[in-house]
């Protein structure tokens, strides 16, 4: 029992920032925008956050400049797509290369000259697990609560990302975009506005997924922290059929995988670590190919039909 | 009269040259704001950045030894967007390449004459590529999985796969433990040309001509263009769509392979840490600028290749980060991208009833 709860615990701290991204990014899609520049944006949500938290202490501070960050850079990505009409796969990679580059440069620039400017190796503020005291000793509930404040957010952020995406108008005017924008448009949605709204609010939350885990999950910056987690939560989004509530299965699922793999290695395995660290890889490639077969199968489509495209409206 | 926004039929030849020439001076003019607001001379930085990547001849040859990596796997990223195949692992395909051409090398020197060695392990280099690629080509035309994810995973699994042998069972006895494998036999070198720049470049521009020709001059080529416009429209002209896209996927991952042979073969002569600098993302960058034209990726290349070496030098004489040619590599491809309203579209001024006529999104 007490080992089922260090692990469903340690699965929900790496699932953290997976589910932050797998929500954002589910948004954008449902706008019909497929934004492939998770993995960059989510290095600079790590890195600028853990540079604030650095120089000012301030842990506050520090979210909000991560999800200016990735606001800004997913507004990049809405212009090019949406205004410029650029090809959607493109101009995701383009914000990934980007911000992969300007990541590891401010990572070897905006350090203290002591650390010759690196901001590898040094510590910070962090987010602390909650203490939920006697209660925090029940197993299982004691996973869900000795945790920091960013996984307490998404107990909050799953319901109401669920709520707003199914039991509201916007939320329907949204998934209307991204099925069919030029209907949409006609009903009188906003669609160029919902685009950029929603691509954007995906670019913060991403964000915040990346700063969970300089600010938690593993303190601190190193270059390639996210280890290729943006691209995991794309196989995520489809895994969880583009609705928020399914987010948290696919987190759960690599997050236990992260924390299975932590514990084979803790506990001395003679199998090689170079194998134990293929497993989340294999395993996305594993979930793609199942659930797309299942898709074909059933003869269901969760993707929303525009996805991918560009929506050109004829003037009148 | 109001404003009317098409899709071109052809990009215009004009715009396929200007465009990446503006993004180019564009991503100077961003990186050089960038500098300036970190307190650094974007003039002094530009400068050295050149003379470090062509001011003499060994830096040349150096800006070259990238160049070559860049090239092959360029012309492969090519081949692959031109078909909406959108292939991002060739990183991956690079590096199980050099596995698989090291594996050649060490192991099949003891018994094969050695005239025979450096084909066999470009051959076997190649179709290492090739079956890379070949996985999420099949998953695609099989079952339809999202090739964008499947490529990119299998670059970790490579990567991993190849770090387990160099610090594990591959690992040189007589290295100190320096994570690599021995050196290769010397009949396993790929011969070098001037300074580091080997055989590869050779074999990089021949291959660009080649590709062009089969792409523009063949009838293959010819289908391929149709399947990369329209699969259906190549499905109702009787084009086997889906053997011709695994076909030439097939190919894409053999010519990045060719760069990782190259790499193992040509520069390190043995398989270490550091056998992909990112090339294979930064192939992406050089096919989108080339505006997927293979005789414009070695130009495209030798570029990007000057952004790196010259990006080394800045980290040398001027205390800059060594990424600043990455960033500046990753910032031209905004204005390339903003640019795609101006080849791609054609913005015209027009009466109700040509728009009426003309309408409809993709």
């Amino acid at each position: 029992m007490d080992l089922i709860t260090s692990i469903l615990a340690i699965t929900l701290r790496a699932g953290t920032s997976l589910v932050y991204a797998t929500v954002g990014e589910t948004y954008t899609e449902r706008a019909g925008i497929l934004n492939l520049g998770l993995e960059g944006i989510m290095l600079m949500g790590a890195v600028s956050s853990f540079a604030v938290v650095y120089y000012s202490g301030s842990l506050v501070l520090a979210l909000l400049t991560a999800v200016a960050v990735g606001g800004l850079l997913s507004l990049i990505h809405a212009f090019l797509t949406v205004t410029m009409r650029a090809n959607q796969v493109v101009s995701g990679l383009a914000i990934t290369l980007f911000g992969t580059g300007f990541a590891s440069f401010l990572g070897q620039r905006l350090g203290p000259v002591s650390n010759g400017r690196y901001l590898v190796g040094l510590t910070g503020p962090r987010f602390a697990p909650i203490d939920a005291g006697a209660l925090g000793r029940i197993p299982v509930l004691g996973a869900l609560l000795n945790q920091d404040i960013l996984t307490y957010g998404i107990y909050l952020l799953i319901p109401l990302a669920w709520f707003y995406l199914y039991r509201t108008r916007n939320g329907l005017w949204l998934r209307a975009v991204g099925e069919n924008p030029r209907t949409a448009d006609a009903m009188g949605v906003p669609v160029f506005r919902a685009k950029y709204l929603y691509t954007v609010l995906g670019g913060m939350l991403t964000a915040l997924g990346g700063a969970h885990l300089s600010l938690a999950y593993t303190p601190g910056w190193s270059e390639n922290i996210t280890g290729g987690r943006g691209w995991i939560v794309i196989a995520l989004v489809i895994f969880s059929m583009w609705n928020p509530a399914r987010a948290i299965t696919g987190a759960l699922i690599f997050g236990g995988i992260n924390a299975v793999q932590f514990r084979l290695q803790a506990s001395g395995t003679n199998i090689p670590a170079g194998f134990l660290n293929m497993l989340p890889y294999i395993a996305t490639i594993a979930v793609l190919v199942a659930i797309t077969w299942w898709e074909t199968l059933s003869k269901r489509v969760g993707a929303p039909a525009s996805l991918g495209t560009s929506y050109m409206r004829e003037d009148k | 009269m109001s404003i009317l926004i098409e899709k071109r039929k052809n990009i215009s030849r004009p715009a396929q040259v200007l465009v990446p020439a503006a993004s180019f001076l564009a991503s100077l003019v961003l990186t050089g704001v960038l500098l300036l607001a970190f307190g650094a001379d974007p003039f002094a930085t530009y400068r050295a950045m050149f003379r470090g990547a062509f001011g003499s001849g060994r830096a040349f040859t150096e800006t070259l030894v990238k160049a070559i990596p860049l090239i092959l796997t360029g012309l492969g990223v090519a081949l692959a967007f031109k078909l909406r195949f959108w292939n991002i692992g060739a990183e991956g395909q690079l590096t199980l390449a050099g596995v698989a051409a090291s594996w050649v090398a060490i192991f099949w020197g003891r018994w094969m004459p050695s005239f025979l060695l450096l084909p066999a392990v470009i051959l076997v280099g190649c179709l290492a590529g090739a079956a890379w690629a070949g996985i999420p080509a099949l998953l695609k035309t099989r079952l339809k999985v999202d090739e964008t994810l499947v490529t990119l995973m299998l670059n970790y699994v490579a990567i991993l796969f190849s770090e387990f042998l160099y610090y594990g069972p591959w690992r040189d006895p007589k290295g100190y433990g320096f994570p690599g494998t021995e050196p290769f036999p010397e009949a396993a070198w790929m011969p070098r040309i001037a300074g580091r720049a080997h055989l590869g470049l050779v074999f990089g521009l021949v291959l660009a001509l080649i590709l062009w020709f089969v792409i523009n001059r063949t009838r293959w080529g010819f289908e391929l263009k149709i399947i990369g416009a329209s699969p259906q429209a190549a499905r109702y002209q009787g084009i086997a769509v889906e053997r011709n896209v695994v076909l030439a996927i097939l190919l894409s991952g053999a010519l990045c392979g060719l760069a990782g042979v190259g790499e193992v073969t040509g520069i390190s002569r043995r398989l270490q840490q550091g056998l992909s600098l990112g090339y294979g993302y930064t192939a992406i960058i050089v096919a989108w600028m080339a505006q997927l034209n293979p005789l414009a990726v070695p130009f495209v290349a030798v570029l990007m290749a000057a952004l790196l070496v010259g990006g080394d030098q800045v980290q040398m004489m001027m205390g800059l980060p060594a990424s600043m040619g990455i960033l500046m590599q990753g910032m031209i491809l905004f204005p390339l991208l903003a640019g795609s309203l101006f080849t791609e579209y054609r913005i015209r001024r027009t009466g109700r009833h040509a728009a009426a006529d003309a309408g409809g999104a993709e």
